[in-house]
Order: structure tokens, then C-alpha cells, then sequence
């Protein structure tokens, strides 16, 4: 028990999906009367339990949908189990949808400070590091001007600069490293791999059959919901491979294209 | 008690980040900036001098200081009310990405407004000069209203912002019963004439009012009316338990709603 990083235990997460979104007055009391309030139960994660000693490398494997990304957004502490508990060691970063808690209004330089703090950073440690963040992201030229006016990608930069400048304990990655352009995007993938061989603990969401397995030491193959299999990474990798078929380039590039939301 | 007091002392740097963002974003990109907060009061304040006190002939030399004091603590109970209403919907962005304490929205904007409500207090000081009334030690005194006041709009600002994720309705609900609230509040009038009509109870239950009439008293250097103001510190900390309750109840649901 003493070295596990990250413990999910019976884990399970229900949404109730309104048919018709129900968020008026009216029609809240119209439909409770009429008593249409109709609900579609919708259990997202079933009895999903493992744990990760640290310097486990997960690799996430599943269908578009079969809740990968519910998992980590309990795990990163965003979603609360309907059932179980999610307990776990150190500091957590989540590269999910990088500078999520950015303001369109603010310069870059309020934005380091604004979302760093939203990641639990305290002022004399984003003081610090402001010039590493600044240095990596590339954007000393645009840092004090508003980011309404910065394109997607040099947001996804700042974003990544931000989050990847604590040394963190578990890491959420939901196919984050294809920020910004090429040269960035080996740059990140760079500040990633040099993570893992720190021996921090990995949770990966990739559609890419061939990145987990250059990546990941386990993995595990989610199907609508359920776990179906956890264990390390080679047995797994041939059961999802037996699963889905053997995969091809032009796969990929398509499932990439058409990356769930 | 004390694992909530260590998760907010973990955030309060965010806490201070939000209360800031909201002050620069309020007036950024308006030239005067955030001398607004004092020339609005003063704008306000003489259109309703004239219009109340000319016309309806309250020719006291003190009246603009009586609306003065009146309307920046209602409107300040406006603004930061309406922000908590808004405040978790407008974060929505950052609540489906990052954990955070979900309290702070709504108190983040609770405590930028009043940052800007105390300096617009400024404005009162130098109404006073011309109104003849002058600061005395006793002015210390109006920190017990102000202090209700602040428990007060948190109270009902964390209630409105649970209420707001799950019914939109309540942004135009809560501007009709700000119109009400204002009315009944004496900003404009003196109350005499309603206390002594059958309506009375109007302001008596009202506790902004309660918080009005004791700041002007305190101002004014007339007693204090200690019933009242022990009828507002209650009914503050009554909402103030009721919000917390409510929100704390309801905030894992937020996620599915915004």
C-alpha cells in the first residue's frame, strides 16, 4: 500500500443525460407537473478499480466514447465519483485542454500568474519561474499583449509552459503532445519523455496503438465504461490489437482527425 | 474543519488572483479607468439630488450625503449579488478542466466589488465637506455595517449562484427583486411618511435597509438603532449558513449543468 501512487478503488460515475436540456423555470415546473421530466441514466464508468505504484506508466486504450476521458477528469479531481474513491500521492498536473483557465481579456503575463495559480502555484514560485515559462513557451515578444489577440497555438504554448514547469508527481497527458507546431511539438514531447525518466507516474490517453506502447510500461482497455483489462503493457497491447485490428497509418491520421470531445 | 481551512489557505493566492482580475478587467480599456468608481457615484447621486430633492422638495443640506450613503451600499449589494449569479456559469471554462474549490467564483466576486465599493467611499468623505457634515472618530463605527453587509451579500451571492447553474431564469428574476429591494430600501426618500402609513413593515423587515439606516446614523452622528442592526447580523449569518449549505449540497452537480 505504502508505495502506490495512485489507487482508483470500485470507481464508478453516473450522468443523468435530460432528453430535453431542462434549465428554465418554466419548463422545470411545466415538465414536473406534466412529470416528463424524463431522465436517461447513463453510467459513464462501471466499477473501475486499480492502482499505480510510482513510475508506472498507464496507457488509456479504448473506443471513441468509452470513457477515457471521464476517467481522467475523475482522477484529476474535476469530476466526482457518483460511487468510490479515488485517493493518490503528490502533486497531480493534468495537461487536459491546456490554458483552459486562460482570460481572453488578460496579457500573457497575467495569464502565467492566473492560471498558475488555478494549478495550485503559489506567487513567490510562479515569480521564480516566470522567466523558464516565458523562455520555453517562445513568446517573449507577445507576452504583455492581450491573449484575445494570440492564435491557438501560441495559447496551447503558454499553456503547456505553465503546467509542465512544476516537477509533478502524476501526470495526466490526454493526447497533449501535438501542441503548436513541429518544432514544439518535439520540444514538448522533449520536457515529457524527460519527465518520465524522473520516475513520475503517467496516466496517457492516445489513440495511437504504437505511442503507447513506446510510452506506457501497463495499460488498460476501457469498453463502454467497463474495465475490461489492466495489467502490463505487451499482453494488453495484443488484446486490443486483437480487438480492433491491426492498426495503419492512415488509421491513425483518421482517428486523430476525429478526436472525441 | 481544519481540511477546509488547509484547502483554502492552499488557494487563497487564487483568491487573490480572481478578486484582482476582476478589479483590472472592470474598467480596463476605459479611459479614466478606475477613477470610474468615484465619478459614477458622484454622477448618480446629483441627477437624483436634483430630481428628488428639487422637485419633491427636500431642500436639506444634507440630502445628497443621506442618497449618497443609501445608494453605494445598495448598489455595491447589486453588483456583487449579480456577479455570484453570474460567477459560476462565467467560470465554466476552468471548472471542467481544472479542480478548484468552486466557492471562490462566487466569493471572488463578493470580495472585488467590495474593494471597489471601499474606494468609492472616498466620494463620501469629500460629499461630507460640502454637505457641512464632518469625520469624527465615531465614523470607525460604520465597519459593523459594512462588516453585516459583506456577510450579507456573500450570504445571498452564494445561494443566487447555486440557484443561477440551474435555472437561467434567476439572472432576470433577481433584477426585478433588486428593483424591489432598492425601493424599499429609502435611498431616495426620507421614511418617515412610509413609517408612518401602513407599510412600514416594508423597511422594518428589509436588512439592507436595517445596514442603511445604521450607517447613515453613524455618519449623521445620530444613535444607532441596535434592534435593527442585530436583526441584519442575524438574517446575514441565517443566509450566510443557508448558502453555504445550499452550495456546498449542489456543487458536484455544477459539472453537468454548465
Amino acid at each position: 500500500m505504502a508505495n502506490d501512487a495512485l489507487n482508483v478503488d470500485h470507481v464508478s460515475i453516473r450522468f443523468n443525460l435530460s432528453k430535453e436540456k431542462v434549465d428554465s423555470l418554466k419548463d422545470y415546473v411545466l415538465k414536473s407537473i406534466t412529470r416528463q421530466m424524463q431522465f436517461d441514466e447513463f453510467w459513464a464508468l462501471t466499477d473501475v478499480s486499480f492502482k499505480l505504484k510510482k513510475g508506472d506508466r498507464l496507457g488509456i486504450l479504448g473506443m471513441n466514447g468509452a470513457g477515457k476521458s471521464t476517467l481522467l477528469k475523475v482522477i484529476a479531481g474535476v469530476f466526482k465519483p457518483t460511487e468510490g474513491k479515488v485517493t493518490h500521492k503528490g502533486k497531480i498536473v493534468p495537461l487536459l485542454e491546456l490554458g483552459a483557465g486562460f482570460d481572453k481579456e488578460y496579457t500573457g503575463r497575467e495569464n502565467i500568474y492566473l492560471y498558475g495559480a488555478m494549478l495550485g502555484y503559489s506567487k513567490s514560485f510562479i515569480d521564480s519561474k516566470f522567466d523558464e515559462i516565458v523562455a520555453f513557451s517562445e513568446l517573449e515578444k507577445f507576452i504583455d499583449v492581450p491573449l484575445k489577440n494570440y492564435s491557438s497555438g501560441m495559447k496551447s504554448r503558454l499553456g503547456f509552459s505553465v503546467a509542465t514547469v512544476v516537477e509533478p508527481d502524476i501526470l495526466i497527458l490526454d493526447e497533449v503532445l501535438s501542441v503548436g507546431d513541429a518544432k514544439f511539438r518535439k520540444k514538448s514531447e522533449q520536457k515529457v519523455l524527460s519527465m518520465m525518466e524522473d520516475g513520475v507516474t503517467v496516466l496517457f490517453v492516445s489513440h495511437s496503438l504504437k505511442q503507447v506502447r513506446r510510452l506506457c510500461t501497463k495499460a488498460m482497455i476501457l469498453d463502454k465504461g467497463h474495465m475490461l483489462a489492466f495489467g502490463d503493457i505487451e499482453p494488453i497491447a495484443q488484446q486490443y490489437e486483437a480487438m480492433v485490428g491491426p492498426e495503419d497509418d492512415d488509421d491513425v491520421k483518421n482517428k486523430k482527425k476525429s478526436k472525441e470531445g | 474543519m481544519k481540511k477546509y481551512f488547509d484547502n483554502f489557505w492552499k488557494y487563497h493566492y487564487l483568491l487573490y488572483e480572481l478578486v484582482k482580475k476582476g478589479i483590472k478587467l472592470k474598467y480596463r480599456r476605459s479611459y479614466l479607468g478606475i477613477i470610474w468608481s468615484l465619478l459614477e457615484p458622484i454622477l448618480t447621486t446629483t441627477v437624483l439630488t436634483i430630481i428628488f430633492g428639487t422637485l419633491f422638495g427636500n431642500d436639506s443640506k444634507t440630502f445628497p450625503m443621506y442618497i449618497l450613503t443609501g445608494r453605494l451600499l445598495y448598489s455595491y449589494f447589486s453588483s456583487s449579488t449579480k456577479g455570484a449569479l453570474k460567477s459560476i456559469r462565467q467560470h465554466s471554462g476552468m471548472i471542467k478542466k481544472v479542480y478548484v474549490p468552486k466557492y471562490l467564483y462566487p466569493l471572488s466576486s463578493i470580495l472585488y466589488n467590495y474593494v471597489i465599493f471601499f474606494i468609492s467611499l472616498i466620494v463620501l468623505v469629500l460629499l461630507g465637506f460640502y454637505c457641512g457634515v464632518f469625520p469624527t472618530l465615531r465614523w470607525f463605527a460604520i465597519f459593523l455595517p459594512l462588516l453585516i453587509l459583506l456577510v450579507l451579500s456573500f450570504g445571498v451571492g452564494m445561494i443566487l449562484a447555486t440557484v443561477g447553474v440551474f435555472f437561467r431564469d434567476m439572472e432576470y428574476l433577481w433584477e426585478v427583486a433588486l428593483m424591489l429591494i432598492m425601493y424599499s430600501c429609502a435611498i431616495f426618500y426620507y421614511p418617515h411618511r412610509l413609517l408612518k402609513s401602513g407599510y412600514s413593515w416594508v423597511l422594518t423587515i428589509n436588512p439592507l435597509y436595517a445596514i442603511i439606516e445604521n450607517a447613515r446614523a453613524i455618519l449623521f452622528g445620530d444613535p444607532i438603532n441596535w434592534m435593527s442592526m442585530l436583526y441584519a447580523a442575524v438574517f446575514s449569518l441565517v443566509c450566510l449558513l443557508i448558502g453555504l449549505i445550499v452550495f456546498r449540497h449542489n456543487q458536484d452537480k455544477f459539472i453537468l449543468k454548465i
